[in-house]
């Protein structure tokens, strides 16, 4: 009780002295804006319906680079699980992959795929799609060598053992990288736009800073902190559903 | 010492066709560094629906037997057979409980209990029928749409047991089934284990570290060498007591005499058995 009365006390302080700031002159408001400058221009922007073009343009990225890179990840987790020859060989180069900074391929997707959506969201892939290499596939070797022994000791296939106790056993460390990548995806997805885009939260961002409409940059940052939130809050109200039915 | 320590071998079930076989078999582990032996030369056989236990120091390779014969590993040399046949891989002759229950958290206690059906595609409305018989009667009816993570050790020990029982084999493996259990749950579990094999007329194997246990739930215990294993001498086990259950069993006169032998034999190879001495007073 006494934690969300402050938190709360903490949020209201800050728009508050933000605004007051503004409005006596002890801050610039061109320069920092004020929150009621913020909300105006999105409520604005909601009544001419270009809103929830742009958010949902920000949220289909991210949701697609975030499944799609989470799928692609597993599936390549199960290729290294499968074959350990293709592990060891590939090692350092996951290694590799995973310590260069994906944003910066993303001139390279840009020319490969032109200043288009494919371009973010693939920008959204590449960035979390290796933490989901390396997350799933130490999850897939940390599987308890017993409970696979048992499963061999009734004959089981490799194929079995992977759809028996592999993959099931994992469904944990699975949603875990898709917490992750929620997160990864967005960062990939706002990136992208700023270098290619013509709708999104990212590129009202950029656009709002060169025409200098710090209102405008201020009011998007705020929603994406949000839908970010929300965003997270969905995984984590289906990894409690799946969690529930394991008992 | 009644019953008496005879070289392995002496007392094979003569002219019966054995249960399980391990004829001269040498288990090499090679490592990029060095290549250890686990089994030497290693025969022993068990008549079916005899109950041998096989008690050794660890590390000396017997859950290594246990493998061969459930055909998880191939022998570098000799040959294991089961019910008469050369074992190549698993089979479906053979069940094997491990040391931990390996229940699937994500099943439910019938679909836990279906697994082995599953993987051998065995799973028919008559399978389902029986299996859920089988744990009623091992008191898990009512528990059968439950998670493990609801269940006591024990309970989930018995349902491990339906696992094993459901593919319906001929031998039973038991790799310490009983070692994760508290003394009071395993010394339940253990009479249980004893009567469903006993009723259900099962070729027993079973490996432990614990003498009280062996001695008290087989027919026979073979003592091991340390590694490289193999069968130092086998004891045919005679109780005189009433009651033949594990616990009743432990009361028999001659269950100290056993013990003392057994447990000579094994800090005889230089190596003590842990916790022995304090179980030698029961």
């Amino acid at each position: 009780m006494v934690v969300s009365v402050a938190r709360a006390l903490i949020l209201a302080a800050f728009v508050v002295l933000w605004e007051v700031a503004a409005r006596r002159g002890w801050i610039n408001a061109f320069v920092v804006s004020q929150p009621s400058r913020a909300f105006a221009t999105a409520a604005a922007m909601a009544r001419r319906g270009e809103l929830w073009l742009h958010l949902g343009m920000t949220v289909g990225e991210t949701a697609i680079g975030f499944t799609v890179g989470t799928l692609i990840g597993i599936v390549a987790a199960v290729l290294l699980w499968w074959s350990d020859l293709l592990s060891d060989i590939l090692d350092p180069y996951i290694v590799v992959l995973n310590s260069i900074p994906k944003v910066a391929l993303g001139p390279i997707f840009i020319v490969w795929l032109g200043t288009t959506v494919t371009a973010i969201i693939a920008m959204a892939i590449a960035i979390s799609v290796v933490v989901t290499i390396m997350m799933v596939y130490v999850g897939f070797r940390q599987v308890d060598p017993d409970r696979v022994k048992l499963l061999r000791t009734f004959g089981a296939t490799r194929l079995q053992i992977l759809s028996k106790v592999v993959l099931p056993a994992s469904v944990p460390v699975m949603i875990a990288a898709l917490k992750v990548n929620v997160g990864l995806s967005m960062v990939g997805t706002i990136v992208g736009e700023f270098l290619v885009s013509k709708a999104g939260l990212g590129f009202l961002i950029v656009y709002g800073g060169q025409v200098f409409n710090m209102s405008l940059v201020m009011s998007s940052v705020i929603l994406l902190s949000i839908v970010s939130v929300l965003l997270y809050y969905g995984v984590s109200a289906l990894e409690r559903a799946v969690m529930r039915t394991r008992g | 010492m009644s019953g008496g320590a005879n070289v392995a071998g002496v007392d094979d079930p003569g002219g019966r066709a054995s249960a399980i076989g391990l004829d001269r078999v040498w288990m090499i582990y090679h490592t990029r560094e060095a290549e250890t032996a686990a089994l030497a030369q290693m025969s022993l056989e068990v008549a079916p629906q005899e109950f041998v236990a096989v008690v050794g120091p660890s590390g000396c390779g017997k859950s290594t037997v246990l493998s061969l014969v459930a055909g998880l590993i191939k022998p570098t040399s000799g040959s294991v057979e089961v019910c008469g046949e050369t074992v190549t891989g698993p089979s479906g002759h053979v069940g094997y409980m491990l040391q931990q229950d390996c229940l699937y958290e994500w099943r439910t206690i019938l679909g836990n209990a279906l697994l082995g059906l599953e993987v051998q595609r065995a799973v028919t409305r008559e399978s389902v029928a029986i299996v859920r018989r089988m744990l009623n009667a091992y008191g898990l009816g009512e528990f059968e749409n439950h998670y493990p993570c609801h269940l006591s050790g024990g309970m989930r020990q018995r349902a491990a047991l339906v696992r094993t029982l459901a593919t319906r084999p001929d031998v039973l493996l038991l790799d310490e089934p009983l070692s994760a259990l508290d003394y009071q749950t395993r010394l339940e579990v253990s009479e249980d284990l004893y009567r469903i094999m006993r009723a259900e007329g099962l070729t027993v194997l079973m490996v432990t570290h614990d003498i009280s246990e062996a001695i008290a739930m087989s027919d026979r215990v073979l003592v091991m060498s340390r590694r490289p294993g193999r069968i130092k001498s086998s004891h045919k086990i005679n109780l005189t007591c009433e009651r033949q259950t594990p616990i009743g069993r432990r009361e028999a006169p001659e269950f100290r005499a056993y013990f003392n032998a057994i447990w000579k034999e094994l800090t005889a190879d230089g190596h003590a058995v842990g916790s022995a001495p304090a179980i030698a007073r029961t």
